[in-house]
């Protein structure tokens, strides 16, 4: 996020938009939606310094209920897309939002190579288990065995960790939040906005209509025998994710060992919060402006081209010299 | 004896990475001092070492636009070079080679194409010759070509002696021993070669010193053994001078998109488009800023993450070739949808899949018009030369932003790799279009409709980050407002209203943005191009006409929309068309088909991965004003 804050009185409804909105009732996607809302609001921003980027699927439906720009693009491609509005426009605060399989699946390619770059932009992806548009196929986090309501089978496929794969990835900012949980939420958001990298914010999010496993009482631990929820703090709990700036390997390599474990977690203890903050990592906008110090003012979006009268500004003098055909 | 005197083409072949390269710009560069204009074709497999690669130099006292396919000079150093080129080397040419290459024998080349080996073979056998380089010579004498064999690898052994470097090192210049040779034996001024040795290796003291040996070592080896015999006469150039500029078809696009103001370029590395965005990734930064050059992680994000960019205001281009571009076609039709201006350089080469990839092809041309599910606009042009490349890159982001869409610039691979002489381009006085832009908002307007609905079909356009103009788009369709809609009236509107830009284009873009015509109407033959096929196809026809025999030349710029009205009005009359291009169905003949109802009387095409040649396309024009040629013609190289 840039700091480019504006009048800092605008509410959550300022970014609001009252589209008709035709998610399911007690969909998770709401509570995301209202995180994003007023995390905007507490960060001070106005609509017009927000991009939100949706991929395809419900969750890709985000930008539409956002007064922001909102731009909804195509399956598994979200993260391209934002990246080259950020680099473009590096002032803008960019969000992009898909689901697991929109992101894991056939965006993996993008997934993966986004955490090479560490661009500022956060990604929200909303984990609910299944292509939920489709008519509830698994989707690449449903576990291996498990079977929801629109298969005709067992999953014969393992799962992806969305967490260890983006901590393999060079993510400099993992957390993962509940989308009924929306004030932890609201607060995972805006850290990961704030975040001067790549965050990726992972929301475990019931499908009501096609995920009849993981739904509301699940997570609750209404199975269980202690009846407790299963979704616990990390930071509740003294788990430490900061890697400051200028950490050496061996500290940073003890870190990722912890945080992979903690990855791990599942069944009747579910860690939510902040998995992964590292400061140490190179971060792609400050590396352009270190190689290209003209980006810092003039970025490929705000840079003059023509003047006035529309004659090219770029002056080729240097290139014409060094291919004349004359001695040098 | 005229042609002589005005052109000379060479040849030099040798094994990839020993450094053909550096010895065509020792030569060109030479040439160029000289005052003569030069065009440069690449040759290679797709191979970092060892392959058998050349390069074809062009030499003329006039520009020139294109190779021959029968070289005059042919300087060969591996056995392999005199297998595959000595056939092509006109009757009253030269050959330069290393002396220790003759006892080569034709099945030691583990390299050489079966088919190849097995034609030699047999007509050296039919000929009663050994079935070596030496026998391959000898042939080549026989019908009169002149041979100068050059004691290369004692020539080595004492540049290593003399240069104090030893023979491993002395061993790299064995390129420049050979051009140098050559270039003795036709009588360019040592000098002059020597001041290219210092241009091109600059401050690096020890290699200046080597190469300027080496020339001095094959200068006066020539002079001892061949005396005062020149091979050929020397062309009389003096209309190059220092400003002129040489750069291949891969830096004119660069150039042209910086002109153009270039913001943002991505790019996953491919043949043989990749040498554009290296270009651009290495230009110094300035005041102004150089372009921001992306290397990401396929080409579905090259697209979309161009898009992406070019959403906030950036121009925004990507360059691939057909592989890439099949990838692009799901970021296409986004583009399409939303009308991003963005502009896709395709370099397009040998398919299909990974076909053919050093090696050149007009075969993406139905499926740059085509690529992309269900129907929207884009913008197809083809660049003819080197200097379109940068008129085209430049003004394809003026089409992109006034008809808000996705604009292909189609080139190939010949035109990449391709070098040549030219003045330096006067960009300055071209007019920058941005097309209609949404103006300023107040914190009170209402909010910018992205797609509304308009008598041309463009809505001004806000750009994401623009104050107060926060807007919707969506790759789903969607009403003016940018948002999901499937309402049936609202989709017919806005499948008119993106299909009318492209009306509108074709009714504003002016006829000589369209197409060029050279020659006039009362011709014999009308020959209709593309691309570049276009350098083989002025040439020709301009060896016709000095025979008095008038061909007209239509090549076409403008691909998509189909200059349809333009071409029925210019065909009228036209008694015998022939349309030349390098690709196996005709594919611009059944788009003239298709779109005029004409089509050629004779379709020329070739495609086996090399351009066409002005020897061959002359031959084979002369035969169809001789009548009586099928309506289907293909043009071949028999080696190479």
């Amino acid at each position: 996020m840039t700091e480019r804050t504006n009048d800092p009185g605008l509410s959550a409804k300022a970014f609001r938009a009252e589209n008709a909105n035709d998610w399911c009732a007690g969909c998770g996607d709401f509570g995301i939606l209202r995180a994003i809302e007023r995390a905007l609001a507490r960060l001070a921003l106005s609509p017009d310094q927000v991009a939100v980027f949706g991929g395809i699927g419900c969750s890709g439906k985000t930008p539409y209920y956002l007064k922001t720009f909102g731009i909804h693009t195509l399956h598994g491609r979200v993260l391209p897309f934002a990246t080259g509005a950020k680099l473009a426009d590096p002032g803008l605060t960019v969000i992009a939002v898909g689901g697991d399989g929109d992101g894991l699946s056939i965006g993996a390619g993008h997934f993966v190579n986004s955490g090479r770059r560490n661009v500022d932009l956060t990604y929200i992806l909303f984990d609910n288990g299944v292509y939920g548009l489709t008519k509830g196929q698994a989707s690449p986090t449903l576990r291996y065995g498990e079977q929801t309501k629109a298969m005709a089978g067992p999953s014969t496929l393992a799962a992806l960790n969305a967490v260890a794969l983006a901590l393999a990835a060079g993510y400099t900012w993992i957390g993962r939040g509940y989308a009924y949980d929306v004030a932890q939420l609201t607060d995972l958001t805006e850290q990961a906005i704030k975040h001067p990298g790549l965050a990726l914010l992972v929301v475990l999010q019931p499908c009501p209509t096609y995920n009849q496993l993981h739904d509301k009482d699940w997570y609750a631990g209404k199975d269980l025998a202690s009846a407790t929820s299963r979704l616990y703090s990390l930071q509740a709990e003294g788990y430490d994710p900061v890697i400051d700036f200028g950490a050496d390997e061996a500290f940073i390599e003890q870190k990722m060992a912890g945080c992979l474990r903690k990855s791990q977690e599942w069944g009747e203890r579910i860690p939510t919060g902040v998995f992964w903050r590292n400061l140490a990592q190179p971060r792609l906008l400050e590396d352009i402006v270190a190689r290209q110090p003209s980006y810092a003012t003039s970025p490929p979006a705000r840079r003059p081209i023509a003047d006035e009268r529309g004659q090219p500004l770029a002056n080729l003098g240097k290139c014409f010299a060094e291919l004349s055909v004359g001695d040098d | 004896m005229r042609r002589d005197q005005e052109e000379l083409s060479w040849r030099v072949g040798g094994p990839q990475g020993s450094g053909i390269d550096r010895v065509a710009t020792l030569l060109g560069r030479a040439c160029m001092a000289a005052g003569l204009h030069v065009f440069t074709r690449r040759e290679y497999h797709s191979n970092i070492i060892g392959r058998h690669s050349y390069l074809d130099l062009q030499i003329g006292t006039q520009p020139v636009g294109c190779h021959r396919e029968f070289p005059q000079v042919l300087v060969s150093f591996e056995a392999e070079a005199l297998c595959r080129h000595l056939e092509a080397v006109v009757d009253d040419g030269v050959v330069v080679y290393g002396a220790q290459d003759e006892t080569t024998e034709l099945n030691s080349l583990q390299f050489l194409d079966a088919r190849l080996k097995d034609h030699l073979q047999r007509s050296l056998a039919e000929a009663q010759l050994p079935a070596t380089a030496a026998g391959l010579l000898q042939r080549a004498e026989q019908r009169g070509v002149k041979l100068f064999p050059i004691a290369l690898t004692e020539l080595i052994e004492q540049l290593g002696t003399d240069s104090e470097v030893g023979r491993r090192r002395a061993a790299r210049a064995i390129n420049t021993v050979a051009v140098a040779a050559s270039a003795a034996l036709t009588g360019l001024p040592q000098d002059a070669l020597l001041r290219s040795v210092r241009t091109v290796f600059k401050t690096d003291v020890p290699t200046v010193a080597l190469n300027e040996n080496a020339v001095r070592c094959a200068y006066e080896h020539v002079a001892q053994r061949y005396g005062s015999v020149t091979a050929r006469p020397w062309l009389q150039g003096r209309t190059v001078d220092a400003e002129t500029i040489c750069l291949n078809g891969s830096q004119s696009v660069a150039l042209g998109k910086l002109a153009g103001g270039l913001g943002m370029q991505t790019y996953y590395p491919i043949s043989p488009a990749t040498d554009e965005s290296s270009y651009l990734e290495a230009q110094d930064d300035d005041e102004r800023g150089a372009p921001l050059v992306v290397q990401v992680e396929d080409e579905l994000a090259a697209i979309t993450m161009a898009c992406g960019a070019a959403l906030t205001g950036a121009r925004a281009a990507t360059a691939t070739s057909g592989p890439g571009f099949c990838l692009m076609s799901e970021g296409l039709g986004w583009a399409g949808m939303n009308e991003v201006p963005v502009v896709i350089s395709l370099y397009q080469r040998g398919g299909p899949s990974t076909g053919m990839p050093t090696r050149t092809e007009q075969g993406d041309l139905l499926f740059a018009i085509h690529a992309g599910h269900g129907e929207f606009p884009r913008l197809v042009i083809a660049s003819g030369d080197i200097q379109d490349c940068f008129y085209d890159a430049m003004q394809a982001f003026d089409y992109a932003e006034r008809y808000q869409l996705p604009v292909v610039h189609l080139l190939d691979k010949a035109l990449a790799s391709s070098s040549q002489t030219l003045a330096r381009f006067p960009y300055r006085d071209r007019r920058i279009d941005r097309g209609a832009r949404m103006e300023y908002l107040g914190p009170d307007s209402a909010a910018p409709q992205r797609f509304a609905l308009t008598e041309s079909g463009m809505s001004p356009r806000p750009l994401v980050g623009q104050a107060h103009a926060q807007h919707w788009m969506s790759g789903a369709e969607h009403g003016s407002d940018g948002r999901v809609s499937e309402d049936p009236e609202v989709r017919e509107q806005m499948m008119d209203k993106r299909a009318h830009k492209l009306d509108q284009a074709a009714r504003e873009i002016p006829l000589a943005e369209k197409l060029s015509i050279h020659g006039d109407d009362a011709a014999a033959l009308t020959v209709l191009t593309w691309g570049s096929s276009k350098g083989a196809v002025l040439a020709a026809t301009r060896r016709l006409n000095e025979e008095g025999i008038a061909v007209r030349a239509i090549v076409l710029r403008l691909l998509w929309p189909f200059p349809a009205t333009e071409l029925n009005a210019l065909l009228s009359d036209v008694e015998r068309l022939v349309v030349v291009e390098c690709n196996h169905s005709g594919q611009f003949n059944l788009l003239l088909t298709q779109c005029t109802g004409r089509g050629a009387d004779h379709s020329l095409v070739k495609y086996n991965g090399r351009p066409i040649g002005s020897d061959s396309l002359y031959l084979a024009l002369k035969g169809v004003y001789a009548g009586g040629a099928a309506p289907r013609l293909v043009l071949s190289n028999d080696y190479d």
